[in-house]
């Protein structure tokens, strides 16, 4: 006999947590592949000044004065094609608009686009002044760059949630259907422990490397990116403990009673990609149409971005983020309560 | 349902449970004594693990009584499982976890229990404390799912296949403890289909076939049964008829046994083989095969069901 008390609570979350650090692919995904993720999408979307627009100028007589003349603009890119190929460079989108020597000068471009309509206007102004053109109207052009503005500015805050959602929904679907398919759950319902301390042993596991997946993202963001957490850091904790406890019970969810590893991976994919797409990971839910937008806002990871975003770039403060933590929280206790009706042990 | 005694441990009664196209368990009782060691023998698909689920909780039978230690699975579920212990058949633990942790946490689960040290100690899993289970050989992984029943200091151990594929000393190992819980006055109530173990381990032995108890008593009893101490398997170019092997003096019933004729001798050996072979001579047939050996629970099973235990 042993006298000595035993947390059943405490031994399940160690062991969740040991489990989860012995799976060198388990710690890649949360620590390693977000930074992979910023640090690529950092570069290829970096500040480097406006780009310049390509423009085509048809060969012929007057072709290398416009040319000359179009190069000064720090807008626009200026090459020669021969008619033909110039056609087809801005039907193939190579090019912006195709300019070609009059009189009259005449522009084609695809009034669509927006990046050609900006090389219309420019081209129309740098040909009209160096025709002799006097501007009547002084204007003098002050430049901006507002911290928090960039793109890195953006996706940082969005990977941080996407990695909340994708650690929380994994590592426990993955854990709870493991353990079904091996029998392990089946074996756990034999002994006298509680139900409830194995569901919530697989959350405070997960919380367990909360901190430290938190700290490399936002440590990577201040200091690689520059990407400084402008509002409480006391919110930002609790906003993201919230949003990973909510993804657990959504994980949870998930797994009550898929019976195979396929079918929780398969269920999780359908679960997430319409999130990835739809919730302001990589770019703005605002570009999706608005007869979506409130679909797209009662999204439990457009509320954790929307929070997240308003925490680290606008320093907002409690009360400006609760709708988002309400959503959360309501999917949080509604999937908790789902999966703990559904859940089988075998 | 009359009241059991305070001596019972396991009871049930017209135990039924179907699958989807097949009866696994069809209407079984048993009765098993505080202290015993009893088993459950019969071939695979016989419905032992079936019944063995139900018995321990997990699985709900369609029909029939459960009482465990004198209470049902739905009068309080968490205090029956805090007085027994439970190995699976190929119990899996968490590969990731070493032999300590898994300990460790299954006694977590129990309000009383022993001490894990202790536990690891006996079932001679010391050296492999640090290892994880992921890496165990299969009687250590066996060794360790059977620590895990005992950490929480049960009254009834219950054994699904504890043996099946182990190698002969991990087998050996294996009996010793069930026979250290039963001698510290536990109960057991073990499945297997090696006719050998429930031979030496088990106190009386139910005998299962399509879901039923065809057969319950002491290994003793039930092999007194065939009325013979010895079985002679004979066979023969060409046959050897039933009828005339019947005619040979002191010999029980012949059944076939793969190839060849089971014939259980009731009689001495030494008068029943000069017997046969004077018959196989006599017939003019060629002798394949002769050799005997002293019935045991396997000849109970195949004279009654014509199957051998290891088939399918």
């Amino acid at each position: 006999m042993s006298e000595r008390r035993y947390s059943p609570l405490y031994e399940l979350t160690v062991c969740r947590a040991k489990e989860f650090l012995r799976e060198p692919e388990a710690v890649f995904w949360v620590f390693i592949f977000p930074l992979l993720l910023a640090v690529a999408l950092g570069l290829a979307f970096r500040s480097k000044g406006p780009d310049q627009i390509p423009v085509g100028v048809v060969a012929g007589p007057a072709a290398e004065r416009t040319l000359a003349v179009l190069a000064e603009s720090p807008v626009l890119l200026a090459r020669q094609y021969g008619a033909a190929a110039g056609l087809d460079a801005l039907r193939t989108g190579r090019i912006s608009l195709l300019v070609e020597a009059g009189p009259p000068t005449v522009f084609r471009f695809d009034e669509t686009r927006p990046d050609s309509r900006i090389a219309r206007l420019e081209a129309d102004g740098v040909l009209q002044r160096a025709a002799g053109r006097k501007d009547p109207l002084p204007i003098e052009s002050k430049l901006v760059t507002e911290k928090g503005s960039r793109y890195i500015d953006f996706l940082i805050p969005g990977l941080l949630g996407l990695n909340l959602m994708g650690t929380g929904i994994w590592s426990v679907a993955f854990s709870v259907a493991s353990a079904r398919t091996q029998r392990i759950l089946k074996r756990l319902a034999a002994t006298p422990m509680r139900k409830s301390d194995y569901l919530f042993s697989q959350i405070l596991g997960r919380m367990g490397f909360l901190f430290p997946e938190m700290i490399v993202l936002i440590g990577a963001g201040w200091l690689l990116f520059d990407v400084p957490v402008r509002g409480s850091l006391l919110l930002l904790t609790v906003t993201c403990l919230l949003g990973a406890t909510t993804f657990c019970g959504i994980g949870l969810l998930i797994a009550a009673r898929v019976k195979t590893i396929e079918g929780v991976s398969g269920l999780g994919n359908l679960v997430m990609l319409p999130m990835w797409l739809l919730s302001g990971v990589f770019f703005s839910a605002e570009r999706f149409p608005d007869a979506l937008q409130p679909w797209i806002a009662a999204l439990p990871l457009t509320a954790l971005n929307d929070a997240l975003r308003a925490i680290i770039t606008e320093a907002q403060s409690l009360p400006e983020v609760a709708p988002q933590l309400g959503i959360l929280t309501a999917w949080g206790v509604v999937s908790f309560a789902v999966a703990l009706k559904l859940f089988r042990w075998k | 349902m009359t009241t059991p005694s305070p001596s019972t441990a396991i009871r049930c009664r017209g135990l039924v449970k179907r699958y989807a196209d097949v009866v696994a368990v069809n209407g079984l009782d048993l009765e098993v004594t505080r202290g015993e060691c009893f088993g459950l023998l019969g071939p695979n698909g016989a419905g032992k693990t079936t019944t063995i689920e139900i018995l321990e909780g997990l699985t709900e039978p369609d029909a029939g009584d459960v009482e465990i230690l004198g209470s049902r699975w739905t009068d309080n579920p968490r205090a029956l499982r805090e007085r027994i212990g439970i190995s699976l058949q190929e119990t899996q633990l968490k590969d990731k976890l070493t032999v300590a942790e898994t300990i460790r946490l299954f006694r977590s689960f129990y309000r009383n229990g022993r001490d894990p040290e202790t536990v690891l100690k006996q079932l001679a899993l010391e050296e492999k404390r640090g290892a994880r289970v992921g890496k165990l050989s299969g009687g250590q992984k066996q060794r360790l799912a059977v620590a895990c029943a005992l950490v929480g200091d049960p009254e009834i151990l219950f054994l699904d296949e504890p043996t099946t594929g182990l190698d002969p000393q991990s087998r050996l190992q294996l009996w010793q403890q069930v026979t250290d819980f039963r001698a510290g006055g536990g109960t057991i109530l073990l499945t297997t289909h090696y006719m050998d173990e429930a031979e030496r381990l088990c106190d009386r032995v139910a005998i299962v076939d399509h879901g039923k108890v065809i057969a319950l008593g002491t290994p003793a009893e039930l092999i007194s049964r065939l009325q013979a101490a010895n079985v002679v398997e004979i066979s023969a170019e060409p046959e050897i008829s039933e009828d005339s092997l019947r005619s040979l003096p002191g010999v029980a019933d012949p059944y076939r046994r793969g190839p060849n004729w089971a014939v259980p001798v009731v009689g001495s050996l030494a008068e029943t083989v000069p017997g046969l072979l004077a018959l196989v001579e006599r017939s003019g047939a060629r002798l394949v095969h002769l050799s005997t050996h002293q019935a045991t629970l396997e000849d109970v099973f195949v004279a009654m069901t014509g199957r051998d235990l290891r088939e399918n």
